[in-house]
């Protein structure tokens, strides 16, 4: 318990030892009094500028009389009063118009890449070109057109959503409800790839099955398989496929049905996005190589 | 183990086992449809296991009444041993959830490893299960020695150390099954919260006692660190756990609070379980470890005290700076952000300590990598202190806010700071424990170091990388007034520092790997010291009477 001088400091120890542990009586160094001093007026300062310290129901609400949520509703609006004089043309010109002026072209393609990446891209893929189950916004026929027009009613009221207007299109279960045999869907579905791919079309099974086609199937996709922009059949002789271009992936969507979902935007996007999306979507159409007149080719079908 | 034990401790641990296997079979029973079976089956299989054991040593001669004169390190040493162990699971989880990032095909398709499911077996693992073990184990060491006074209740020390982990196991294999309150950091459900309730009042009740047959007129500081993380972290566990369960048969709860009470309650916790949990406990270990390994006195009494009670009293205030921006109402993110600002200085006040203390001793520092991680482990808390209160300023955290910054924040102080001062404790204690001359091989702690060193540094440097150009990322705006890049983009542009990062930990784990190697050796083939007094070096240095 004795007061012992250190040698590299020379500072007294306090006296106390536990296991060998002694300390130093060495004061509080000088900047720490005045590092304290300094955050605390520093604290001080603040609490008296800004909203502080809770007063039952209420709170000091600060000398500068800031309120975060007025600070946003604020920015948000002055970000938009920024913008209004190209967002304006988004939602009232023509889209032929908007098409023809350089411009809001760039401003489209700018912008509807993040809106593409924030809203559709974990569908449809960050380059529009789709995934199992999603269909691509490049390549092949359009489900419901791919006029500017065509695209943002799709975007408004979505596939099968829950929008009062949505876009309807639901493919009956053929095999689940008995509506055909498996040898018969078999038929069908050698058919439909032999459609898309004439080496296939001679298979004996594909003869047969397009008279099930015919019979069963001609009259949402055509008698052609072409589908209907009108009732959004999808295009069965083009070379895309939605759920897969396999024997077995093709049984599963004739045996099960598809009734394949699309949000609605319309709560969700401004109407100027939406338009910008649907330009952008048509945009990425016309970019795409060797289907460049696919939204003149959508509009009129 | 067993054979320490005195009868009257053999017959209660008989009775805590069959109440143990008694709740087991109930909760396998009533459990049904959800992860609670298998947990109570774990619960008895453990239980029966335990029970096997202390029948197996019940009639074996009473314990040598000879131990009273010793300290009670049996529980210390297997705690050191489950910390390691923990480390290497904890770590190589959290190498492999930092791999999903950068390749998400790595969960290979599977629900049970999922990033959801296996990121909270990484921070568990290293949070409860390393650290909260290398807390334990270092505690019941410290304790002993500053009090002069050995454990009062062998079996209540080791019912604390094996009930903790059992919580642990409980927890983690909860994860891997889809149990999870969805708190951050409070992820097991309410039974095995409850059970935690239980050790940590045990744990408390020794440290109490223990502290109060001590032979030393004060209390060194790195008990009141101590006290004040057992204290504090089972009133947040109790608190921020209060929930209801869906029934008894269920291993669903529902919290007592909602909305932004829940997230408030939450980052209350979750901030002071950083305080009290991951710098507190770290901090007694700092305050008795670096002393004596180094030789030198404390450099100031004055700043330890001081330093403990304003991160005591600071840190309470500090959990809203986690909710800047939010649905919480601003002024309580100013009382978030203030106090932050403030507990800079006791903060800094600790480290400096630390660091002072070295003074005289800096060439044990260059040579000595078991000292040299507990003076790493005091620069990374002050630099992590400091970017912590940084980051709480809100126009700050307007930028770092929801990006890698505060993962690489986090993780500088988990790996810099938490992670260098357990090391570095346990390096200092493994030959004190055993009784050895010193550790297997220096040359393997010195590979350790610089692994977890330059481990720490790539993580730390990727993750402000990838942090910082996040956040510019989500508030680029284009000439026309929206924004230049979309979240995808972002994380497209992530993928190289989440390989570095992966690589980061990967160094790390090897160093824990090599920890555990020279460990194993140490108990099995370093010589023992020639005195056969205490292995302990005594920390007094060369004092000289004052006249």
């Amino acid at each position: 318990m004795a007061i012992e001088r250190d040698p590299v400091t020379g500072r007294l120890t306090t006296g106390h030892e536990w296991n060998g542990i002694k300390e130093l009586d060495t004061p509080v160094p000088r900047p720490v009094y005045f590092f304290l001093v300094v955050t605390t007026l520093f604290c001080i300062g603040y609490w008296l500028l800004m909203p502080a310290w809770p007063l039952g129901t209420t709170f000091t609400r600060g000398l500068l009389g800031a309120d975060e949520r007025a600070h946003v509703t604020a920015a948000v609006a002055e970000a938009a009063r920024d913008r209004a004089g190209w967002t304006a043309r988004f939602e009232r010109a023509d889209f032929a118009a908007i098409q023809a002026d350089p411009r809001l072209m760039a401003i489209m393609r700018e912008t509807g890449r993040t809106l593409f990446g924030d809203n559709c891209a974990m569908c449809h893929g960050r380059d529009g070109a789709g995934g199992p189950g999603f269909p691509s916004l490049r390549r092949g026929t359009p489900l419901w057109g791919a006029a500017p027009e065509e695209i943002a009613e799709t975007l408004r009221v979505g596939i099968n959503s829950t929008h009062p207007e949505s876009r309807v299109a639901q493919m009956p279960a053929f095999g689940r409800d008995g509506i055909l045999k498996r040898a018969e869907i078999e038929a069908v579905a050698a058919y439909l790839r032999g459609l898309a791919d004439p080496r296939l079309a001679a298979a004996p099974d594909a003869v047969a099955g397009a008279e099930l086609f015919a019979g069963n199937c001609a009259a949402c996709h055509g008698a052609d398989g072409r589908g209907s922009r009108e009732t959004g059949a999808p295009d069965l002789a083009d070379e895309t496929w939605i759920y897969g271009d396999g024997a077995q992936a093709v049984f599963n969507t004739i045996w099960n049905g598809r009734q394949g979902q699309m949000p609605s935007w319309e709560a969700r996007l401004a109407l100027w996005e939406r338009r910008l999306l649907a330009l952008y979507v048509a945009d990425l159409r016309a970019q795409e190589p060797g289907s460049a007149q696919g939204s003149a080719q959508g509009s009129t079908r | 183990m067993i054979a320490e034990l005195t009868r009257g401790e053999r017959q209660a641990a008989l009775i805590i086992l069959c109440v143990l296997a008694f709740t087991g079979l109930l909760m396998a029973g009533f459990g049904r449809e959800s992860a609670l079976d298998f947990h109570g089956a774990l619960v008895l299989a453990l239980s029966v296991a335990g029970l096997f054991a202390v029948i197996r040593g019940y009639y074996a001669p009473p314990p040598d009444p000879a131990r009273l004169r010793e300290y009670f390190d049996a529980p210390g040493r297997a705690g050191i041993l489950l910390a390691m162990g923990w480390a290497v699971i904890g770590m190589f989880f959290g190498v492999w959830v930092a791999a999903l990032l950068a390749w998400p095909d790595l969960n290979f398709d599977s629900e049970f490893t999922s990033f959801g499911r296996i990121r909270p077996i990484h921070t568990t693992g290293v949070i409860f299960g390393f650290g909260g073990n290398a807390l334990i184990a270092t505690s019941f060491y410290v304790m002993q020695r500053t009090s002069r006074a050995r454990i009062r209740d062998q079996l209540g020390a080791w019912f604390v150390l094996l009930g903790y982990n059992l919580f642990c196991l409980l927890a983690v294999t909860g994860y891997a099954l889809g149990v999870t309150q969805s708190k951050e950091y409070a992820e097991p459900e309410w039974y095995a919260d409850l059970w935690l309730v239980v050790v940590w009042v045990v744990y408390f009740a020794i440290y109490l006692r223990t502290l109060a047959h001590r032979k030393e007129p004060h209390i060194y500081v790195a008990n009141w660190y101590y006290l004040a993380f057992i204290l504090v972290v089972a009133m947040l566990h109790i608190v921020n756990n209060l929930a209801f369960p869906i029934s008894l048969g269920s291993d669903k709860s529902y919290s007592l609070f909602a909305g932004v009470q829940d997230a408030l309650t939450e980052w209350w916790y979750g901030h002071n379980a950083v305080a009290f949990f991951l710098t507190s406990g770290f901090l007694g270990m700092m305050y008795y470890f670096l002393p004596v390994r180094a030789g030198r006195p404390i450099y100031s009494y004055r700043m330890s005290i001081i330093s403990f009670w304003g991160i005591t009293f600071m840190y309470m205030w500090v959990g809203s700076h986690h909710l800047h921006y939010t649905a919480l109402p601003q002024w309580v993110q100013t009382l978030g952000m203030t106090f932050s600002i403030v507990l800079l200085v006791p903060s800094w006040g600790s480290a400096a300590n630390a660091l002072l203390t070295l003074n005289g001793a800096w060439h044990k520092v260059r040579d000595d990598a078991t000292l040299r991680f507990m003076m790493v482990s005091a620069v990374f808390y002050g630099l992590t202190t400091f970017e912590g209160s940084f980051l709480a300023i809100r126009s700050v955290n307007s930028l770092s806010h929801y990006t890698d910054w505060t993962v690489g924040h986090v993780h500088a102080g988990a790996l810099g700071w938490v992670a260098m001062i357990s090391f570095g404790a346990i390096y200092a204690s493994v030959p004190w424990l055993w009784k050895r001359e010193r550790m297997y091989s220096t040359r393997l702690v010195e590979a350790h170091f610089w692994l977890a060193l330059g481990g720490t540094v790539v993580y730390v440097v990727a993750m402000w990388n990838s942090g910082i150009i996040q956040g510019l990322m989500w508030r680029t705006y284009t000439e026309s007034g929206t924004l230049a890049y979309s979240f995808v983009d972002s994380v497209a542009a992530m993928h190289p520092y989440y390989i570095a990062r992966a690589f980061g930990g990967l160094l790390f784990l090897t160093g824990a790997v090599i920890g555990c190697v020279n460990i194993a050796l140490t108990i099995r083939h370093a010589p023992a010291p020639a005195a056969a007094a205490d292995a302990e070096p005594p920390a007094a240095g060369q004092l000289q009477p004052a006249e």
